[in-house]
């Protein structure tokens, strides 16, 4: 299609937390510097900026891109902030990846930052305005019913159990001990899950994500810059992207087709026929234990209804033969929304270098995906990475 | 790079560092009022819910009876065609029992818990579903699949809004023989 090659060559990343003492701009800076230093540049280098940022009303600052320009290293160079709710964070490198794959740019800074602590008494009460103002929001929905909605649907067709669910939940926790960004890393058991508070049948409390702080960030470069910076480029070889209907009540609730479609778009471009041959390792968005499962499917990553019963087999632990979310996923490192999508992406970045330390998984992977969803269960978006 | 390596930024605030004012804050409550427009489709769909009926839309491409109505089709990409009703009866897609409210803060131990669904209204094209919620029902009794039926607030409460049906309750199946034979008399 004539676009040039897209390579990550540097990263950086905050610590997760509940609540940060840092401002979100602080946060972007410390994770924009870590990323330009693991790479030796400077922001002299840096030609274009992009950032990922969830909604304004998180933080009460409106123009919230403008606002976190300086701490994401944006001082008068083209800049643009893209927000895509959950899927937000996938879709920060392939921003940046368009910057560079047209020629506009050949190093460019992706910055992903979330601070979710500031809204009171508790962020899911700015959810509220992402339903439908006349038909739905009189109804008092909280974001966790459709979530309740969808896995109740995702149970009944193919006949899983909570406990079979509550598994996603204990193994990505239990990875997420050894990432060092980590804010709800432990050792659990499935009975800990079905005993946590019941917050929206079938949802309980460690079905779930945590709100976080924190920011991400990566640094992308043209194929002749990339080999002058590191001897280790990790490519960016298919993106996809892809939204659905904003009736979601009207879908098919037990199947993403929108994160199949995106799929097919980042595989086609990658070459990629046979996904669960070819895909070593992945991170698929997991803010509720079910996504992750669901989203294999989607992904076309194993068969549909078939996830829940891998993942009892072990097949997707880290030493399994399809790792999935050996960071520890939003359900273990935490889930500050966009940058935890980029933090999916670092992980596979530092899995396919063979840098992920103690989180790194046997055999050598050499091709990994990260994938994010969001908005009103409807966007879908795709990366796939190879070294 | 190793993450293990590197000097991680973030620095976690606990309880402890408000009580003993460690961190100061600045707080700010927004007063802002909206008032949003109902539009075409759905102006006429909170009409038409003021008379007790439920009203849908259809697309003389793909064939679809659209709920809730909209002026075009999103799938065919052009204006859709007329209005027709469709029944104040469904079939439960999905249901969640909630024990949280709209801004995650919890319902008392006394208070019933939500059970919010997705309808899928009769008459409209197979899987055309809305959200509403299930009443006169226990929480253990709810059953995916289910027959549902609208209980309408009194004409003189309604105001044109989708709470003029107050909640979905279960149809018996006598009660729904009767209602079908009382339908083609």
């Amino acid at each position: 299609m004539g676009m040039r090659k897209v390579a990550i060559v540097g990263a950086g990343i905050t610590k997760f937390v509940r609540r940060a003492q840092e401002t979100g701009k602080e946060l972007s800076w410390q994770a924009s510097k870590m990323a330009l230093d693991s790479c030796g540049i400077t922001l002299d280098d840096v030609d274009m900026v992009t950032l990922g940022t969830a909604p304004d009303a998180f933080d009460g600052v409106h123009m919230k891109g403008e606002y976190l320009a300086d701490g994401a290293g944006a001082h008068r160079k083209p800049y643009m902030r893209h927000y895509v709710g959950g899927g937000t964070g996938v879709f920060s490198p392939i921003h940046g990846w368009m910057h560079v794959a047209s020629g506009m740019a050949d190093i460019c800074l992706v910055v992903a930052e979330e601070k979710m602590s500031s809204c009171h008494p508790h962020p899911q009460g700015a959810f509220l305005t992402i339903f439908d103002h006349t038909t739905e929001q009189p109804l008092k929905p909280t974001l966790i019913w459709i979530f309740a909605l969808e896995m109740n649907r995702y149970m009944q067709t193919y006949g899983i159990s909570k406990a079979d669910i509550a598994r996603v939940s204990v193994k990505n926790k239990h990875n997420a001990l050894d990432h060092p960004s980590a804010q709800v890393a432990e050792e659990i058991t499935v009975e800990d899950v079905l005993a946590s508070e019941t917050l929206c049948w079938p949802v309980n409390r460690l079905d779930i994500s945590p709100a976080s702080d924190g920011a991400a960030a990566v640094v992308l470069a043209s194929e002749r810059v990339a080999r002058r910076l590191t001897d280790k480029p990790i490519w960016i070889d298919g993106v996809g992207m892809s939204i659905d209907s904003a009736y979601w009540a009207t879908r098919d609730l037990s199947y993403p087709r929108y994160v199949e479609t995106a799929a097919r778009m980042a595989y086609d471009m990658a070459g990629i026929k046979e996904p669960a041959k070819e895909i070593h390792i992945a991170e698929p968005y997991d803010p509720f234990d079910y996504k992750e499962l669901h989203h294999m499917e989607g992904l076309m990553l194993c068969p549909r209804g078939e996830a829940a019963r891998l993942t009892a087999e072990g097949y997707t632990a880290r030493d399994g033969n399809l790792p999935i979310c050996p960071s520890g996923g939003a359900l273990g490192v935490g889930n500050p929304i966009a940058a935890t999508g980029l933090m999916k992406v670092i992980e596979i970045f530092l899995q396919l270098r063979g840098e992920a330390g103690k989180r790194q998984v046997p055999g050598k992977p050499t091709c990994g995906l990260a994938q994010a969803w969001g908005d009103l269960m409807q966007m879908g978006t795709v990366i796939v990475l190879r070294s | 790079m190793k993450l293990e390596d590197c000097k991680l930024g973030g620095t976690h605030l606990k309880s402890s560092d408000f009580e003993k004012c460690k961190v100061l804050t600045t707080e700010w409550t927004p007063n802002l009022g909206y008032a949003w427009d109902n539009g075409v489709a759905i102006g006429r769909y909170l009409a038409e819910l003021k008379e007790g009926k439920i009203i849908a839309r259809i697309c003389h491409e793909c064939h679809r009876i659209m709920l809730p109505p909209r002026m075009f089709c999103e799938l065919c990409f052009r204006p859709t065609d007329e209005w027709t009703y469709v029944e104040d009866t469904g079939v439960v897609n999905t249901f969640s029992i909630a024990r949280v409210n709209w801004d995650a803060s919890r319902r008392g131990p006394k208070e019933p818990p939500l059970i919010p669904a997705v309808i899928e209204i009769d008459g409209a094209t197979k899987g055309m579903g809305i959200l509403h919620m299930l009443g006169e029902i226990g929480p253990d009794d709810v059953k995916i699949g289910m027959k549902v039926r609208a209980v309408w607030k009194k004409p003189e409460d309604r105001t044109g809004a989708i709470t003029d049906i107050l909640y979905f309750k279960p149809v018996r199946a006598a009660a729904s023989k009767k209602a079908a034979a009382g339908r083609k008399r």
